[in-house]
């Protein structure tokens, strides 16, 4: 399997090969970590499918979309990894999740579970904006054009006024992409903090799944 | 909505035609062009009251039931309240001068770990249309916060708002308080934000879930007059 581009991911998904007998059913946004994850740990019994990630942007319609990917494709697999956290569903995914007898990662979003439910919890930052890999390279599509800003920079206090610090939670050691994320931060007039985080609890939520 | 808004001279209008093309320009957001609206029929003698219900809040009504409907998003919702807030800047201080009607106040804030506000200044810059006074504690409240600005203001609305899964559940910290200290009753609490649902505002307490800042002005206007017919009625 291979990522398709950033793109692609971000207005379609990736379609799952239908071969395997646990299928991940993910967010676009993780595609390219949880197909590494796959390939280093030699996961052939793996399939995965991602929804588009741009619904990041519309959470609202996360939950109605993984209940209809789950009950379309869970006949072609023996059992189906749900890889969002709550992502802004208000508690709706864990439920249809638990309705659907499948499980999810823990945890309020991906930048919780990149960075360790525990310490992200701990960290209490409510000043601060993330970005993990994907969004820093997709930083364009789903902020500044994709809220506007580019084309109505008088919306930008309305959105970030509170907003203090961006920090970007590095997948990877990447020093090309920290350096988009910290254009970012200044597009946005913040102050710029990068932090390592690998996979974390991505890879210890999925090794757990398989 | 309509493209050739260039070609429209706004004072040419009749009001009503004028009434729906600030409906148009709210929508596309165009700030300058509703205050051009709004001093057109302040011009031609029209109260505030009345520009602010009929012209204003009517557009932003369609702007706010087109953003329930998946049609309007976010960005065209911000763009539409600030060419409203262009129009009740002006009409603010000629509102306070003229007997417009009082519907009622509102103290309203953000929730304590939470600096999300946009959905709370719409409401806010709603209910203010309606004709509420609002008090808008802005973000980051904690549980003392509220009951001070209860205390001192003494509203008839408590407004809670909340854009993350993480901090919704203190909005139950809130009302729990006010029920330990006996004035939960005392006020209507009205809830709301993206990851809430009208089964959260139940479980917590509230009296009820708003979806939106439209609701959320019809559920207050519906509930002060019940309060104040009980009111009359004991």
């Amino acid at each position: 399997m291979h990522a398709p581009s950033d793109a692609e991911l971000t207005e379609h998904g990736m379609a799952a090969t239908g071969t395997g007998r646990l299928l991940v059913l993910a967010c676009g946004a993780l595609a390219r970590e949880i197909l590494a994850l796959i390939r280093v740990n030699g996961w052939d019994h793996v399939d995965l499918h991602c929804l588009p990630a741009i619904l990041h942007n519309y959470p609202n319609k996360i939950t109605g979309a993984v209940r209809e990917a789950v009950i379309e494709r869970r006949d072609g697999y023996e059992k189906v990894f749900v890889a969002y956290a709550d992502c802004g569903t208000g508690g709706d995914l864990e439920k249809a999740c638990a309705e659907l007898g499948v499980e999810m990662i823990r945890g309020p979003h991906c930048y919780a579970f990149f960075e360790g439910l525990d310490v992200f919890t701990g960290r209490d930052e409510i000043y601060s904006f993330y970005l993990t890999d994907f969004l820093a390279r997709q930083f364009d599509t789903f902020i500044w054009r994709g809220l506007k800003i580019d084309r109505h920079p008088e919306l930008l206090p309305m959105y970030f006024g509170h907003y203090r610090t961006l920090v970007y939670l590095a997948q990877t050691d990447d020093p090309a992409l920290t350096e988009k994320a910290q254009a970012a931060a200044e597009k946005l007039g913040l102050r710029f903090e990068r932090r390592f985080t690998g996979y974390g609890e991505l890879a210890s939520a999925l090794e757990a799944a398989v | 909505m309509s493209d050739d808004e260039d070609d429209i001279i706004l004072s040419e209008l009749n009001d009503e035609e004028l009434v729906e093309q600030m409906f148009d320009d709210l929508y596309d957001g165009l700030k300058e062009e509703i205050e051009e609206g709004v001093n057109i029929l302040l011009e031609r003698g029209w109260q505030p009251y009345d520009i602010l219900t009929k012209a204003l809040v009517g557009g932003m009504t369609i702007v706010g039931n087109d953003f329930r409907d998946g049609i309007l998003f976010v960005p065209e919702v911000l763009l539409a309240a600030n060419a409203m807030k262009g129009g009740m800047a002006i009409l603010k201080p000629l509102l306070i001068e003229t007997d417009a009607p009082r519907m009622g106040k509102m103290v309203i804030g953000t929730v304590k770990g939470d600096i999300h506000d946009i959905g709370k200044n719409l409401v806010s810059m709603m209910m203010e249309g309606a004709g509420f006074e609002v008090i808008d504690l802005g973000i980051n409240n904690a549980v003392e916060a509220y009951l001070e600005a209860m205390e001192s203001e003494k509203p008839d609305i408590l407004g809670m708002s909340a854009l993350l899964t993480t901090t919704m559940p203190y909005m139950k910290v809130v009302i729990d308080t006010m029920k330990e200290q006996g004035i939960r009753d005392d006020y209507i609490v009205l809830v709301g934000g993206a990851p809430l649902n009208e089964e959260f505002g139940k479980a917590i307490g509230a009296d009820a879930y708003c979806r939106d800042a439209a609701v959320a002005v019809e559920t207050a206007k519906q509930m002060v007059a019940r309060k104040h017919n009980q009111g009359v009625a004991s």
